[in-house]
Parts: structure tokens; sequence; C-alpha cells
């Protein structure tokens, strides 16, 4: 057999061998993968609404609206829930946001992925320095205005409606979030409102 | 290289310390340095790496003698290309928090040069079983190491070793051991560390 031959029948082989295992491996994690990641979707919603019964997912405009809403009248609309990702210091923050009805404030925040400095901006996060309240960060967005718009302030306790205090050292990452939550405030509000109306009509 | 002079003991013990990837060839340095932040993350990207090197090492010493010269280097990376896969679903379907935690370098296993090093200089040359031995010898060095760092870095770095509180209240961490630096003054003191106990070993 010429070497050329052989040199592609054994790495055919060899490419065969290797598709097989992870088509097989695929079909065994795949299903778990999906699971793991429904589960923490669920659970952040949860967490930044108000109770609810169930929700019902709504795409408008490549934009995906949870909406929760009691069993017991469906025309009730709790809350509305939405992932908000744009730009943090080093990279993407993806935040799962929540809001009441009318959008003119927050539900809760929960911050899903982030690759913010460790130990300055992972305190958005987390802050294992504030032990009453390592959450204090994302705490501090319930039942915060969102009109006209959210602002950070830096080193004092916030005296108006729409204002939260930034982490120190981590004014970037502070900002970055507030920044994602007022694009999303707006451009939710703005699909959300255009969609019902038109189901009205 | 296929010394039959070297005994069993010694073919898995000289990954430990005399051939530590690591600390002696200064191999794979990139995981070592961006994943031991913590002992776990040490121990999880140790364990996914060593099952990556055992599995690849025992098939490429089977299959040793059928792959032609010329292409041993793509046989190699497709074989160990699939167990990286193999490793990183594994990681993401039944320990979710610490794949998200170890992200890109789990599939960046697949160009970690101890584990092509080894194929390379050991596996496509020597017997099944001392390709074994080989590579689990070069892979408990390894977890050894970045169990070693991942600790020095998370005592000192957040006041824990693995998860619990080693160092009070009174203890101020000293953040720079978490971040990116920290990561070389550790593995710095670490290689010193090795080679002055070499030194002192050798005056003896």
């Amino acid at each position: 057999m010429s070497t050329t031959a052989k040199m592609i029948i054994v790495l055919t082989v060899i490419t065969i061998f290797s598709g097989g295992i992870l088509s097989t491996w695929d079909g065994v994690t795949k299903p778990k993968i999906e699971a793991y990641k429904l589960q923490e979707l669920k659970k952040a919603i949860a967490e930044v609404l108000p109770k609810y019964d169930e929700y019902e997912e709504i795409h408008i405009d490549g934009l995906t609206l949870y909406i929760g809403k009691k069993t017991t009248d469906t025309t009730q609309t709790v809350g509305i829930a939405l992932e908000a990702v744009g730009n943090g210091f080093q990279g993407k923050i993806s935040i799962m946001l929540g809001l009441f009805p009318d959008f003119s404030e927050i539900s809760g925040i929960k911050i899903l992925e982030q690759i913010e400095t460790p130990g300055l901006g992972t305190k958005i996060v987390e802050d294992p320095s504030n032990k009453e309240d390592p959450y204090w960060f994302s705490n501090q967005f319930k039942q915060l205005k969102t009109e006209p718009q959210i602002e950070v302030i830096k080193n004092v306790k916030p005296s108006k409606p729409a204002e939260i205090q930034a982490i120190t050292g981590a004014t970037i990452s502070s900002k970055a979030v507030v920044t994602i939550l007022n694009n999303h405030i707006q451009l939710a509000k703005k699909n959300y409102l255009s969609n019902s109306k038109s189901q009205i009509q | 290289m296929a010394d039959k002079k070297v005994s069993i003991t010694r073919e898995y013990l000289k990954g430990l310390w005399d051939e530590n990837p690591v600390l002696r060839s200064l191999l794979g340095l990139c995981p070592v340095l961006a994943v031991t932040n913590s002992a776990i993350n040490g121990l999880a990207m140790g364990l996914a790496t060593t099952f990556v090197l055992l599995t690849s090492s025992i098939i490429i010493s089977l299959v040793r003698k059928v792959i032609p010269h010329q292409v041993r280097i793509a046989s190699f990376i497709v074989i160990i290309a699939t167990f990286v896969t193999v490793a990183d679903r594994f990681l993401a379907a039944y320990f979710p928090p610490i794949s998200k935690d170890l992200g890109p370098y789990v599939p960046l296993i697949v160009v970690n040069c101890i584990i092509l090093g080894r194929q390379e200089a050991f596996s496509s040359r020597n017997s099944l079983g001392r390709s074994i031995l080989d590579s689990s010898g070069m892979g408990t060095g390894f977890i050894l190491v970045l169990i070693l760092l991942g600790g020095f870095r998370e005592i000192f770095g957040s006041g824990t070793f693995f998860g619990m509180t080693v160092l009070g209240e009174w203890f101020d961490p000293w953040m720079v051991m978490i971040l990116p630096p920290g990561a070389f003054l550790g593995l710095g003191l670490f290689i010193g560390l090795t080679n002055w106990i070499n030194a002192w070993r050798a005056k003896a």
C-alpha cells in the first residue's frame, strides 16, 4: 500500500471514530445542559419578578420578554422580565431585569454573567467585604424608580428615588450595569407597549 | 527514549518531581497561570487535563504502529480534541458552576503542550503500560502544582482554602493574589523553591 493511501485511510478512520464518540456523548450530555440552562433561567426570573404563578414567553423584534402572571386572573400581569446584555469594563455583562408592568419601577435584578475584575468589579454580583448584605449592589435596584433614568452617584447615600450608589473601586462596572438597564428599560417599554396596543386593535 | 532500564515506579514518579511538567519543564503554563485563583478550580482543571492526557495516551500508544509518520501530529490533535470535547461537555452537564468558572480554558486543553508533548515524546514510542504510567505521573504532577498554587493564591487572596475559611476576620485579603499578577508571583516562588531544593539536594 502506498504511503498516501495509508495516510488517507488512517486519518479517515480516526476522524470517523472521533465523530462517533462525540455524537454519542452529545446525545448523553445535551439534555442535561439544556435542562440546567432552563432551570437557571426560571430561577433568575423567579428572583427578579414579584410573586407569580406562571410566566409566558413573548418574542418581539428579537427581544424575549417573560411575562409573569397569576393563575387566578390571567389578564393580570404582575411583572415583566428580560435579559439585558451590554458592555461591562472588560466584556459582556448579562443581567436578568424584572420590571413592574407600568415600567416605572424595577422589581429586581440578577447579574447572570460577567467577567469584571475579580475582587473589584465582581462586587456587582457579590461583595464579601459587606458581611450584612453581600448582595447590596443588586438589592439597591429593588423598587427603584426608572424615570427619567437611573443615575449613579459616588460615596454618598442615594437621596433621589432613581439613584443608586456605585461600588468603590468599580465605578465603571457600576455605571455599565446602569447603562445596560436604562437602555433595556426603554427598549422593553417601547416594544411591549406597541405590542399590547396592536393586540387590542 | 524507550530505555528499558527505567523502572516502572520511576516511570510514574518522574512526573511528580524530576520531570514535573510545570516546575521542571515549564510546560502548560497558560492554564496554570489562568485558572489557579482557587484550589477547586485548580483541581478541576488538573483532573480535566489528566483525563485528556491519559485517554489520548492510551489510544495513541495502541495505534502508534499504524499511524504514518507524516500525519502523526494531525492524528494526535484529532484524538486529543475528541477527548477535550468529551471532558468539556461532561463538566458543562454535571458540574455547571465549575464549567462556568473555567470558561474557555477547558476547550484550550487541546493546545496544552504537556499533552501533545507527551504523545510525541513518549506514548507514540512506548508500550501501552508505560504510556499509562507516564501520563498518569505527568497528570498527577500537574494536578499537584495546580492545587498547591490555587490553594496558595486562595489562602492569601481570599483567606479560604477549598471554600473553607482558614484565615479569620483579622485577615485583610491580598487582592493581588487572585488577580493575574498573583499567578506570576506564586508560580515564580514555586519554581524558585524547586530549584533551590534541587540545588540543596545536589550539594548534600
